[in-house]
């Protein structure tokens, strides 16, 4: 176990890949010889070389799209795109292309790419450093995608992705890449995807969240916790494949649901949760699910503190529906 | 492919038709000219089954067989090809069935991917052939990637990626050129350059003066073609490969040629193209050209050409005969392959 922050347990999680397997690449803007402007990859390109830890001409595209060609070959790429916000121009070969090869192909060509990219706000990026559209991918079939919230899970889901078969949009809550720090297990430490945290046990009421998230939630649980209200927090970890069991299961228990994320309401991860749990569990349900998120408007830079969901706005979102019913 | 249409000779003696195709020059001619009739033949019955309502969807390749012929037989099995959207001849010159290329069309259950593509978007790995999309110009990115793999392994094979003339306009043609010049990568660039993007000719594309001027920009060497000379493209493909197998980085070369039949069975060029096109495109018709040069030199007697037409109707029909008899793939292949295992999808999906 070494003490970590989770910018650090990324970094340790791709050497640990890079040292267990030479097929593993790294690609991207600045990963190099600057060791990423996060200093994700710090220190990965002196030790494996500028031919396995490659700068990149300034091209999202071109960085998917040879880490695509790298895949179809048997390598194991590791794309970053430097911030989410910008992975737009790579769009299409990850839709269009990275989603698609093993089904277009009958699986001739499997096609496993790691996408890793800093995401959400609360860095005071404004609109174009902060966003969180993990919904875009979630809703591509063939995509997989991984949010860790803690140094831990950045490590064991990044391993866990690294050596998946499929392709892996893995997302990093920048705003605690140095935030938070924990143990982290030394070593090949993986975490399965598919199987969701239980941060906190509960009995009142259930609140789901994931990446940056998942703090904010913990601490409006100890805020509840203060007032007799007992919140059980399931951190996802995986939003595709989700652990569906886990999100009907703890309802069951619960009766109420509160959905987090900062990501914009309309279309947003939330809204299939809240769907799986009308469908699913609706005769456990005894007040209306809530979602605490992001505001259906562009990601500000003055007014982040208002749009990012907060301690306060989950803790109340959580009293009315133990007020509910 | 009428013998008395006039066509542009094909100005070589034997001596230099022997110096672009080597040693085994009468055999790799005689090899060419069986592939380009049967893909002559091919797209023409696929177009006929099209107009019948017996397969959804073609996209003829005819007009462009010199350059896929010469890329199927001047590449070894150590190289890879990912495909524009014209070259599955490539793929059966280097070994996809094509009985398996039928299944693919028709979309039934022999097909390997279980009629997932429309038609015209074969996958053959054995083959080195990679599977398409219908989005214009993303092989070109993971043409570079591939090469990257390749080197990354110390293996010998060179990446061919293939593009129409519209694909120029691309992305991931500017991202694609820059990062196998930038990483100096074993990829030939073959810009297939049809003078068409559907109904948009060359001249909407680019300002340049050529599409192969593009690649002096990047830093890396263009060389415009005659597409439709069986001889140059075949002897400059061979050389273009060779340079990047020995390390010469990568080069782009545009190979001219005249689409001959429609975009696909979907487009009417009379909207478009203007009069006398089609008769200045007859006139340069790969395997008229071929053919008329090869009866010159009493490389193809009458018999010997209706023998080969007559195996290529032959080995056409059986592959359409198959292909219809085989069943539509089953339901439950809807949800393979879009994960490695099923488990691994989103929830369970498709109840």
């Amino acid at each position: 176990m070494t003490e970590l922050t989770l910018v650090q347990a990324v970094n340790r999680g791709l050497q640990e890949a890079m040292r267990q397997d030479p097929d593993v690449l790294i690609l991207g803007e600045d990963v190099g010889v600057n060791g990423g402007v996060f200093r994700a990859t710090e220190g990965l390109q002196k030790e494996f070389g500028p031919g396995r830890v490659i700068d990149t001409p300034l091209s999202e595209t071109g960085i998917v799209g040879t880490a695509i060609g790298m895949a179809l070959y048997g390598l194991k790429p590791v794309a970053e795109i430097q911030f989410l916000d910008f992975i737009y121009p790579a769009f299409d070969q990850i839709v269009s292309e990275l989603a698609k090869f093993r089904y277009r192909s009958g699986g001739q060509f499997p096609c496993h790419v790691v996408v890793r990219a800093p995401y959400g706000g609360g860095i005071k990026g404004g609109l174009y450093h902060s966003q969180s559209t993990e919904a875009y991918f979630a809703h591509t079939a063939g995509l997989k995608v991984a949010i860790p919230s803690t140094p831990a899970d950045a490590k064991g889901l990044l391993l866990t992705a690294v050596h998946d078969e499929d392709p892996v949009i893995f997302l990093e809550p920048k705003r605690i890449y140095r935030a938070v720090t924990g143990e982290v297990p030394d070593g090949d430490h993986r975490v399965p995807f598919g199987k969701a945290r239980l941060v906190r046990e509960g009995s009142d009421v259930s609140i789901f969240a994931y990446g940056a998230m998942v703090p904010t939630a913990t601490d409006a649980a100890a805020t509840l916790a203060l007032e007799g209200i007992s919140a059980e927090i399931i951190d996802l970890r995986t939003l595709v494949p989700l652990d569906e069991r886990a999100v009907i299961a703890s309802v069951e228990k619960t009766g109420r649901a509160v959905i987090v994320h900062e990501a914009a309401r309309f279309c947003g991860f939330g809204g299939e949760l809240a769907a799986i749990l009308a469908e699913k569990a609706f005769y456990s349900l005894k007040a209306p699910i809530a979602r605490v998120t992001g505001y259906d408007t562009p990601f500000p830079y003055s007014l982040e503190h208002v749009y990012l969901p907060n301690t306060d706005r989950v803790a109340q979102a959580a009293r009315t529906t133990v007020r509910a019913g | 492919m009428n013998p008395d249409s006039a066509v542009e000779p094909l100005s070589y003696t034997p001596e230099e038709a022997a110096a672009a195709l080597g040693p085994e020059w009468t055999a790799t001619l005689e090899k060419a000219y069986r592939w380009m009739a049967l893909g002559r033949a091919f797209d023409a019955r696929m177009q006929g089954l099209q107009r019948q309502g017996r397969i959804g969807f073609y996209g003829a390749a005819t007009g462009q067989e010199a350059v896929n012929v010469a890329a199927g037989l001047a590449s070894t099995s150590d190289d890879w090809v990912f495909p524009g959207l014209r070259e599955q001849l490539v793929a059966l010159v280097r070994g996809l069935p094509l009985e398996e290329y039928a299944h693919s069309i028709f979309g039934d259950a022999l097909d390997p991917a279980r009629g997932r593509q429309m038609p015209c978007h074969p996958t053959a790995r054995p083959a080195h052939y990679v599977s398409m999309s219908s989005v214009i110009g993303t092989q070109i990115s993971q043409a570079v990637g591939f090469a990257y793999a390749l080197r990354h392994r110390r293996e010998r094979g060179v990446v061919l990626a293939f593009f129409g003339d519209g694909a120029t306009s691309s992305n991931d043609f500017h991202a694609g050129l820059n990062f196998a010049a930038v990483f100096d990568l074993p990829v030939v660039f073959c810009c297939a350059n049809n003078q068409w993007a559907i109904s948009v000719p060359a001249e909407r594309q680019t300002a340049a003066a050529s599409f192969a001027a593009k690649a002096p920009a990047y830093g890396l060497e263009g060389r415009q073609l005659d597409g439709t000379d069986f001889f140059a493209v075949y002897r400059e493909l061979s050389m273009a490969l060779r340079s990047a197998r020995a390390g010469g980085g990568p080069v782009l070369l545009e190979l001219r040629t005249y689409r001959l039949t429609p975009h696909s069975s979907s487009d009417d060029p009379r909207r478009y193209q203007p009069a006398g096109w089609a008769e200045e495109g007859a006139r340069r018709d790969p395997v008229a050209r071929l053919e008329a040069w090869m009866q010159a030199h009493d490389l193809l007697p009458a018999d010997r050409r209706a023998k080969i037409a007559a195996a290529a109707d032959t080995t056409v029909r059986a592959a359409v005969r198959a292909a219809e008899a085989a069943p539509p793939p089953a339901p439950e292949t809807l949800t393979e392959d879009v994960y490695a295992s099923r488990s691994s999808g989103p929830a369970e999906g498709t109840e």
